[in-house]
């Protein structure tokens, strides 16, 4: 097991250098640095010498050398835009995102689940129907317009939910949250369903189509020969059946709610990552945007690696026992 | 009275084209401690009967008319509560695939003391006792380290026995085992029926054992019914079912057994094939396959006659009673 883990983590700090690799090499494309940093005033010596005093003359793979070396030591340069080091900024605007990522995917997670087992069991029922009707309209409605018909809605006709921004946030240690003040948790709300619809509508249609595959089972048709109680056959025995794949989806959907952050964070102007590196790109921040790419690469591959022990803690068939010997009958 | 009596079961499935009848006016009887052995080929309504006793007919299968009870008591029209405290402390059931039968997620000894404790009010203590008892009743050897383990950390055979255990957990007076061996290599498929036996035998287990296998009937059974197309063909003890069908299926069946170490160019069969459940013929259903089908076979179909200590659905002992 721990060499197991060990193994995993040795991958993802390949992961993390391809990744960093290939934005880097993407980054050649994206646009002269130097226009953004300074007017149309300035002269074409000075562009020059800010150029070079930036290490942008330098051949690509020597820059991505020194930026590689730097950030293995967590220092990801200073951003050209903000003139701060990169690190501090993504320190101070991280919080917000996770906390949004996380909620959402809590809320996908309580609401899909349930609603999941519901219309696994009553397949005809009419609640059902809505269900799997409404999340029709989670599938295909894009993330932006969802944002902006519960910020008409909520924020413009009923006037109680704020349509942008954070609320209040209060400083616990060095991580600001929004959570604990009122003004943060209804700030919270509408950004958070807006991120976790999606998901949410995933998770319960993967959960409805297990559940219907798990109650056809034969140890599910035992089961209730043995009479055990309705609750005990549908929760102990289908629903912990059907956890593997869910948590496969939910894991990589809690990676791509962090990534995709991005989108609701501009409907809701939300003061996160996702904003910042959106702001990056228009101004051709290089820093920035390499250390969000390594960022989330980081995020995607922890992820999986609490995915794949989880597989072991709910699944025993995976738990590898070199003890246990197979019996004969 | 009867430990269970079947009276003139019907199940029906509702499909797109018409209500299939797969279970057609079935009747049977079993005793305390009886073994009821049910042969008859894939589709002929076994496993629909034993389904419809336990409760536990899948939709769109619904049990149609007739009446089944227990002990006197009507359990066929039962609320899904009271049906459910009856499955696995009266009736318990074993099914055909000891390799999918088990949650996987589970250890044995998990499944057992869950089981237990659903039907009576013990402690966990008590209940993984009780649950070592079964597991060393059933033969697991190692039980007090085995309980631990997982589904598939253990063979086919041994799956089969933890079902068993599982099944006898609660003590019920009857058992439905739906082709229990199977799934299983044949040398294992004669310890699992010895187990079963000795453990109903030693418990008071009445046994209603669907298999299509004859060789497990004549060693295990008290009766026999032979199904033919969802109808009872003949019912009766096992040793006059086997050395003297009335029925021409039954005999047919029978004839087809091959003898060991005797030498034949083709083994026997029965001409044709089981009709579908959507071309059931008029008159006896088993007409077109009949050597000895006349003209009344292919018209009326033949209800259970009494014959000696069984009961034959056959014209032909009508006749005979006729001619006798």
């Amino acid at each position: 097991m721990v060499a197991f883990i060990i193994r995993r983590l040795l991958q993802s700090l390949i992961v993390m250098f391809v990744v960093a690799l290939v934005a880097f090499t993407l980054f050649q494309f994206v646009g002269d640095p130097i226009n953004q940093l300074v007017g149309v005033e300035t002269g074409l010596k000075e562009r020059e010498e800010l150029r070079q005093r930036l290490g942008l003359n330098d051949p690509w793979i020597v820059q991505f050398w020194r930026f590689a070396l730097n950030a293995v030591q967590g220092d990801f340069g200073i951003s050209y835009q903000h003139k701060r080091p990169v690190t501090d900024l993504i320190v101070n605007r991280m919080p917000a995102t996770l906390e949004l990522s996380l909620i959402s995917a809590l809320f996908s997670l309580f609401v899909g689940v349930p609603m999941g087992v519901y219309t696994g069991l009553n397949r005809n029922g009419f609640l059902s129907k809505i269900f799997m009707t409404v999340s029709l309209v989670g599938i295909s409605l894009p993330t932006f317009l969802i944002g902006i018909l519960l910020i008409f809605v909520f924020s413009v006709q009923l006037g109680v939910l704020p349509s942008f921004g954070r609320g209040e946030a209060v400083l616990v240690g060095s991580w600001s949250t929004g959570l604990l003040t009122s003004s943060g948790i209804k700030a919270l709300i509408l950004p958070a369903i807006t991120l976790g619809l999606f998901q949410l509508t995933l998770i319960m249609r993967l959960v409805r189509s297990e559940m219907l595959e798990v109650l056809r089972t034969d140890y599910i048709k035992f089961a209730r020969a043995r009479g055990l109680s309705n609750s005990a056959v549908h929760f102990g025995h289908a629903l912990k059946n059907t956890l593997v794949p869910v948590i496969t989806i939910t894991g990589l959907q809690l990676g791509s709610i962090i990534a995709f952050a991005i989108i609701t964070e501009t409907v809701f102007q939300w003061p996160g990552m996702g904003l910042m590196f959106l702001q990056a790109i228009q101004n051709v921040d290089i820093p920035i945007m390499a250390a969000y790419l390594i960022l989330i690469a980081f995020f995607f591959v922890v992820i999986n690696l609490i995915v794949d022990i989880l597989y072991y803690v709910v699944d025993p068939r995976l738990r590898i026992d070199p003890s246990a010997a197979h019996g004969h009958g | 009275m009867a430990l269970l009596e079947v009276d003139q079961l019907r199940v029906e499935f509702l499909t797109r084209n018409g209500t299939l009848t797969a279970v057609d006016d079935v009747s049977l009887k079993i005793e305390e401690g009886e073994v009821l052995g049910v042969v008859g080929e894939s589709g002929a309504g076994k496993s629909m009967t034993g389904n419809a006793i336990i409760g536990l007919l899948e939709p769109p299968g619904r049990i149609a008319g007739g009446e089944i009870r227990l002990d006197g008591q009507r359990i066929d029209n039962l609320p899904y509560e009271k049906m459910r405290k009856i499955r696995g402390a009266e009736i318990g059931a074993i099914f055909q695939d000891p390799l999918t039968s088990l949650n996987p997620l589970y250890s044995v000894g998990q499944q057992l003391v869950e089981t237990i404790r659903t039907h009576s009010d013990v402690g966990l203590a008590a209940a993984r006792s009780r649950a070592l008892e079964l597991l060393n009743e059933v033969g697991i050897p190692a039980a007090s380290q085995r309980i631990d383990h997982f589904p598939h950390q253990f063979s086919g055979g041994m799956r089969q026995r933890v079902v068993i255990a599982l099944a006898l957990s609660a003590n019920p007076r009857l058992i439905i085992a739906d082709e229990p061996t199977t799934a299983l290599d044949v040398s294992i498929q004669a310890q699992i029926i010895a187990l079963l036996k000795r453990l109903c035998r030693d418990h008071g287990t009445a046994v209603m054992l669907v298999t299509h296998d004859m060789g497990v009937i004549a060693e295990t059974a008290d009766r026999v019914a032979v199904m033919y197309a969802g109808r009872i063909a003949e019912i009766g003890p096992v040793a006059d079912v086997i050395k003297h069908a009335k029925h021409p299926y039954t005999d047919g069946l029978m004839g087809s057994i091959p003898v060991v170490g005797q030498q034949t160019e083709r083994l026997a069969q029965i001409e044709g094939a089981m009709p579908r459940l959507t071309a059931i013929p008029d008159g006896c259903a088993f007409n077109p396959r009949c050597p000895k089908a006349f003209d009344k076979c292919r018209q009326t179909r033949p209800d259970p006659i009494a014959s000696g200590a069984g009961e034959v659905a056959c014209w032909l002992i009508e006749q005979e009673a006729h001619h006798g």
